[in-house]
């Protein structure tokens, strides 16, 4: 037997199902916490701030928040779901079934992934009701929002499989993603920064992420977009390789 | 020896910290037995289990299932093993129809509601198909472990503790299953405390202590070598001693000579006709005793006296 096709679908399925389980927690949640943050940033406030790069502050801060929930979904929905089986002992079916890293990646991250799609579908859906704004080029946006939320799957894997608690779960996100996602340009332009803080912005990571997804958006960006594409799709390799690794090896998986 | 189905040769485990769960074992199991692996907590039964199962990483030996090596071809050999663990490990709140399809689905055969259907039934599970796991009693919720790992039809199950905490009518119950399996030609491996399990299902026991195979043989065969009767004779009045006629039998007083106890026999019912032997030889010379208590021993017998005599080797 070389690839497990049906093993890696009925994980997918598994995965999906959950999520459907809980569809208030999953989707609701961060819909509803994304359309709070338009009224008060897009709509409220947003009509009283100037324009960034000639675009309304409304539609400006729509590709940050949607990459705020893209960063924190995907890394959440992809470490609960490898946790869960690992806290409650059902990972045991995942290692004595024949299923290897690939498939295993397919169901949990394919499915943590197709999950965040749908959240971005939803958000941008929803946008449309506080602020107005346009996608210069819908393909590429597409399929950024598609490699971000396959390499914070990815990410969230990882961590879900590093955790040993549900304290430790909850960590990156809250102490790292978050806060260096609100730093990252979310709801300002970088170029608005004094220095040092803007030189100091650049080391922060999510900025290229967020620069890379406003590109897609407007057709203009604050750092150069090969940079960010390059930079997001060399961490979706690192992602890649660890994984791969930590089944190769056992590491947190096998005693 | 039938076709064997599982080889393991000098397997070892030895755990980041220096314990040593496996220790050179050596096993082969026969296709369409049911072996039973005895050993006390701690033994490494489940170690054992989970070396052939992915869920260790033994650091030696080697383990060919299906005359393959399961190092190198893990992938197509898993499809054919199936694992019920001691623990019930599953997502409480997923209903028990989509957590047996699931199982089914990851160890890659196609979807057939037939043969869902077919093993809920088995179990008594159909009934409870659409309730949510956490719903049921422990002991259905034990079933539903069985259920997800006869779904993709294994022909070589574990069964690690599968009575462990279930009331006598379901454990009999689930020998019934496991007998049923047999009979569809499934070879089983099951580990277990109670004894009782062992004697009433396996062909073949083993027997496993600080990681090393102490004995392995067919029941019937275990029982006729370390199988003992024990008799005793009870007296009104105190013997002085084992009378001429009867020193060739293995005999000793007790309670200050008024009760002669016999200790003999090799399970095959010599020990039954020498303690006959014995009462006709003492009522032909008068010697006269007001009661007779007659045991064989059991299998847990053996077993403690194993556990007792580590030196005695496979």
């Amino acid at each position: 037997m070389t690839f497990n096709a049906r093993g890696a679908f009925a994980i997918f399925k598994n995965e999906l199902m959950r999520m459907f389980r809980t569809i208030f927690g999953s989707i609701l949640s961060p819909v509803i916490t994304t359309s709070l943050y338009f009224i008060v940033f897009g709509a409220a406030i947003g009509g009283r701030m100037q324009e960034v790069d000639g675009v309304p502050y409304g539609s400006f801060i729509v590709p940050g928040l949607l990459m705020l929930t893209l960063l924190t979904e995907s890394t959440s929905n992809a470490s609960f779901g490898i946790y869960m089986p690992k806290f409650t002992g059902a990972i045991y079916e995942l290692l004595s079934a024949p299923v290897g890293v690939a498939e295993t990646l397919i169901g949990f991250v394919g499915a943590a992934a197709v999950k965040s799609l749908i959240l971005a579908t939803i958000i941008l859906a929803t946008a449309l009701l506080f602020v107005d704004y346009s996608i210069a080029h819908p393909l590429l946006a597409f399929g950024y929002i598609l490699l971000v939320s396959a390499t914070f799957s990815l990410f969230g894997f990882i961590l879900g499989l590093w955790a040993t608690s549900f304290e430790k779960l909850q960590i990156v996100p809250l102490l790292l993603l978050t806060p260096l996602t609100f730093l990252g340009g979310t709801f300002y332009s970088i170029d608005m920064l004094a220095e040092p803080w803007r030189t100091i912005a650049l080391f922060n990571p999510i900025v290229y992420l967020v620069n890379g997804l406003r590109w897609t958006f407007f057709g203009q960006a604050e750092v150069d977009i090969a940079l960010s594409f390059g930079m997001t799709l060399a961490f979706l390799l690192i992602c890649i390789g660890i994984i791969a690794w930590i089944f190769k090896t056992g590491w947190r998986l096998r005693s | 020896m039938s076709d064997p189905i599982l080889d393991i040769r000098g397997l070892e485990k030895t755990y980041k910290g220096g314990v040593k769960a496996l220790d050179g074992v050596d096993l082969t199991i026969r296709r369409g037995e049911i072996f039973a692996l005895l050993g006390p907590n701690g033994a490494g039964k489940t170690t054992l289990i989970g070396a052939v199962c992915g869920m260790v990483r033994p650091t030696g030996g080697v383990i060919e299932a299906f005359g393959k090596d399961l190092s190198r071809h893990w992938k197509s050999l898993r499809r054919d093993i199936g694992l019920v663990p001691q623990e019930l490990s599953f997502d409480m709140f997923d209903k028990v129809i989509r957590q047996v399809r699931y199982s089914r689905g990851m160890f890659g055969c196609p979807a057939d509601e037939d043969r869902i259907e077919e093993v809920l039934r088995s179990l008594s599970l159909w009934d409870k198909r659409d309730s949510s796991i956490r719903e049921l009693s422990g002991g259905m919720k034990r079933r539903v472990m069985i259920a997800k790992a006869l779904a993709h039809d294994p022909k070589l199950l574990f069964l690690d503790e599968p009575t462990a905490g279930v009331d006598v009518e379901l454990r009999r119950d689930m020998w019934r299953q496991i007998d049923a399996l047999r009979e569809r030609g499934v070879t089983i491996i099951l580990t277990t405390h109670y004894i009782e399990e062992a004697e009433e299902m396996a062909d073949r026991v083993g027997v496993i202590n600080k990681g090393r195979i102490l004995l392995v043989d067919d029941k019937d065969a275990i029982m006729a070598k370390l199988g003992r009767t024990e008799a005793h004779f009870t007296f009104d009045a105190p013997l002085a001693g084992i009378p001429a006629s009867l020193q060739s039998y293995s005999l000793h007083l007790e309670e200050g000579g008024t009760c002669l106890v016999y200790r003999g026999g090799d399970g095959t019912g010599k020990g039954k006709r020498e303690v006959a032997e014995i009462a006709q030889i003492m009522t032909r010379e008068g010697i006269a005793f007001t009661g007779i208590d007659t045991r064989e021993s059991t299998l847990e017998d053996i077993f403690v006296d194993l556990l007792n005599e580590p030196e005695v080797q496979a």
